[in-house]
């Protein structure tokens, strides 16, 4: 006893502070990609052409950079010959719509908190039931980390719960793969209304990598109603957390 | 020796397909059946078809641990079935059942005849299981092996899990809270990820490979870098092998980490539980600190790798890995002398050697029996040439055995990684990548943190993969987690299939 009381003296207060104070993340970190189509040579595509999952268009009206499909990878930043794109720091990626998450110029719109009687309801107490329907295992890690110290996502009283039936909503990870649809659908169906869905992922968005496979549904949008968009690949813990804490109205923005 | 047969392949040099022996049937078989009775492991065997004809290929690459050396044969099928070598091998039983359910050919009187991921085969109009064409096969539909009994009960688990957790199927075969039997059906997480692979490379094959086990990235795309490196005649400059070296060590820190975190969680000893947790995330985030992402995505390249370290972040790395190792010291310490922890960890889910080697399980579980295999030292590449990790084993082959042999393997990671970060070869981080020649045929050895992961590709007459295989750790393991419930309590299930944290994406693919 005295050892495990020793032991958890020296391992110490790890909780961050978040949201009173802003997290520290990577120097490296590719969070909010930001385009400056000024720089752009005439005519040049290779970030498009460059994109594994054509997240990126560029038309007559200008660039078009879909997070939804966005695997936050290099092979953009890399092709462009003169810098016009890259990544911030802005770890703040969790949107309400999938239209939302297409930037064209304009601000990334960032989620609103639900309206006020869902967020009577789960504002205090929130219940998820993680379903991974072909995630990779990074996603769910990510997830998993949100329940351990630094994080600590039980202080804003969400929680992961073990069965849909003490759940208020879904968290939804991975592309959907045939084989676990019907398993999906069947828990979204046993949780009880009202309830939420949230995307996590590239893959739950759009499919991510396996977008276009036959194997798979592209995410789980078009077989749920999905309230809250969380990209990456797999999103940071923090962006995870900024989602979720936006959707109850807990951290808000004056702006932006 | 009948093993002659077959040609010498050595781990990430690419050979022409041409000098791969075809053989009769009778004399591949003969010399894989010899082959694994002297001790050597099969790391692949799979099945090519040119889609249009009626015959299929089938390659089998074999292992030599001893001599570090691999050898390839190949034999083509004519017919919708071949015997099977399962009975007399064991250690095929899944690979047979692969193949059979993705070129529709049957291995005739193999035990154990099910689907493996539940998808329609490769090869309209040839299924193993003569459904008819366009009818999907159901995932979890298939003969579950029954105990029958009054007093017997049986517990389906899965395919969505209380945790947060990829999906499975686990069928107990139970009396009381004893289990007679666990039968594992996968296959929910399958993404076509092998398929996609053939005609590229393309813009998405390195992403799919860094997702094909999402918490491997690091060790699936050394694999794949070195298949094409390899194919391509692409150098690799020493600095990055260094670099790509702390990248697959630090994942193995961050899972092994996050496993005995998990292993005490499941045990009720929550300081462990808690503090690993933790701890985890600070290997995690040294891989970020090397290229901006906590699973390594984007490191490695073909080449190389994409981010350095300048002498300032390699101390700041060098200064946060002893302050995580010394974390982690104190944290996993408490396990080994907490007597309520040990009475839950041991002789709970033994395996013994002699099953080990004969499903050819490998990695952490297999070593927990005492069994020496570990491609860093028995196919050493990159890094690994020049820097030796001492190979990790226990011999008890139950919980306890599979939890210490990764503590062991942490101690060592740290001890390679502190070598490592005290300064780096000079000179550039990433090679030209060139194309790949066309007719080769490579197999590439990493091991992964669950084990040894395998790439075998094949590339056409315009260099362009004709086949691509990729088999996980998991494909090799998932059989022990079943043998490890026998005569187990059920309420012990947690504790096991954490002991093993086998992926069930990178079994399904």
């Amino acid at each position: 006893m005295l050892q495990v009381s020793l032991a958890r003296l020296k391992q110490g207060h790890r909780t961050i502070p978040y949201p009173a104070v802003e997290p520290t993340l990577p120097d490296r970190f590719r969070g909010l990609p930001v385009v400056d189509v000024s720089k752009c040579p005439t005519d040049c595509r290779e970030c498009a052409e460059a994109c594994p999952t054509d997240a990126i268009t560029i038309e007559s009206a200008g660039l078009k950079l879909d997070l939804g499909r966005c695997l936050f990878c290099t092979d953009c930043t890399d092709a462009c010959p003169e810098g016009a794109i890259r990544y911030s720091q802005d770890y703040r990626l969790a949107a309400r719509q999938r239209d939302d998450l297409i930037l064209s110029g304009r601000e990334l719109q960032l989620a609103e908190a639900l309206e006020e009687k869902s967020r009577r309801l789960f504002g205090r107490s929130l219940k998820l039931r993680q379903v991974s329907a072909a995630g990779c295992n990074a996603c769910e890690a990510d997830l998993n980390v949100l329940s351990t110290v630094v994080f600590d996502l039980g202080r804003f009283g969400i929680q992961f719960v073990a069965s849909p039936r003490h759940a208020d909503g879904l968290v939804v990870t991975g592309p959907v793969s045939e084989n676990m649809r019907s398993a999906l659908l069947a828990t979204y169906d046993a949780v009880p209304a009202p309830k939420l869905v949230i995307a996590v992922g590239a893959c739950a968005i759009s499919g991510g990598p396996y977008i276009g496979n036959p194997e798979v549904h592209n995410g789980c949008a078009g077989l749920l109603p999905v309230d809250l968009f969380i990209p990456g690949c797999p999103p940071h813990p923090m962006t995870i957390l900024d989602g979720l804490l936006r959707l109850l109205g807990r951290v808000q923005d004056a702006r932006r | 020796m009948s093993d002659a047969a077959f040609t010498v392949l050595r781990a990430g040099q690419a050979l022409p397909r041409a000098k791969v022996p075809r053989l009769a049937w009778a004399e591949f078989r003969r010399t894989i059946q010899s082959a694994t009775d002297a001790g050597q492991r099969v790391v692949a065997l799979f099945a090519d078809a040119v889609l249009s004809a009626e015959s299929t290929d089938l390659y089998a690459v074999i292992a030599d641990g001893q001599r570090s050396l691999l050898r390839v044969g190949t034999t083509t099928v004519d017919a919708d079935c071949f015997p099977s070598l399962t009975p007399d091998c064991p250690q095929v039983h899944l690979f047979e059942r692969e193949i059979a359910e993705q070129y529709g050919i049957r291995p005739e009187r193999h035990p154990w005849f099910k689907p493996v991921r539940f998808h329609a085969s490769y090869r309209p109009g040839h299924d193993a299981w003569d459904r008819k064409p366009g009818q999907a096969p159901v995932v979890g539909v298939t003969d579950f092996f029954r105990v029958e009994g009054e007093e017997i009960h049986e517990v389906a688990v899965g395919p969505v899990h209380a945790g947060i957790i990829e999906p499975g199927h686990f069928r107990f075969q139970c009396h009381g809270e004893q289990v007679f039997h666990l039968e594992i059906s996968l296959g929910y997480q399958h993404r076509g990820a092998e398929r996609t692979l053939a005609g590229g490379p393309n813009k998405r094959s390195l992403h799919t490979l860094e997702t094909v086990a999402g918490d491997t990235t690091i060790g699936h795309a050394t694999a794949y870098c070195q298949a094409v490196e390899a194919l391509s005649g692409t150098r690799v400059p020493l600095r990055a092998e260094v670099l790509r070296g702390i990248a697959l060590e630090l994942e193995r820190l961050a899972n092994h980490t996050g496993d005995l975190g998990a292993l005490a969680g499941d045990v009720g000893f929550l300081p462990t539980a808690s503090y690993c947790g933790r701890i985890r995330g600070d290997f995690l985030n040294l891989t970020a600190l090397i290229c901006g992402n906590r699973f390594g995505r984007s490191l490695v390249r073909p080449g190389g790798v994409s981010f350095d370290l300048d002498d300032a972040s390699r101390q700041q790395a060098s200064n946060r890995l002893e302050t995580a190792f010394a974390d982690v010291e104190n944290a996993v310490n408490l396990l080994w002398n907490a007597s309520s922890v040990q009475a839950r960890f041991e002789g709970v889910g033994s395996v013994s050697r002699d099953n080990c080697l004969a499903l050819g399980v490998v990695g952490p579980a297999a070593r927990a029996c005492g069994i020496e295999s570990d491609a860093r030292q028995d196919f050493p590449s990159g890094i690994c040439r020049f820097a030796q990790v001492p190979v990790s084993t226990w011999s008890t082959g139950d919980v306890f055995a599979r939890a210490y042999v990764r503590w062991l393997e942490i101690q060592r990671s740290v001890a390679f990684l502190r070598d490592q970060l005290r300064g780096f070869p000079d000179g550039p981080i990433r090679g030209e990548a060139m194309a790949l020649k066309p007719d080769q045929i490579v197999v590439a050895l990493v091991e992964g943190w669950r084990g040894e992961i395998c790439h075998v590709a094949l590339t056409d007459a315009d260099g362009r993969f004709a086949r691509y295989k990729i088999v996980d750790p998991s494909f090799h393991n998932w059989m022990a987690l079943g043998l490890a419930l026998r005569d187990q309590q059920i309420s012990d299930f947690p504790l096991c299939n954490k002991s093993f944290n086998l992926s069930y994406c990178g079994h399904d693919l």
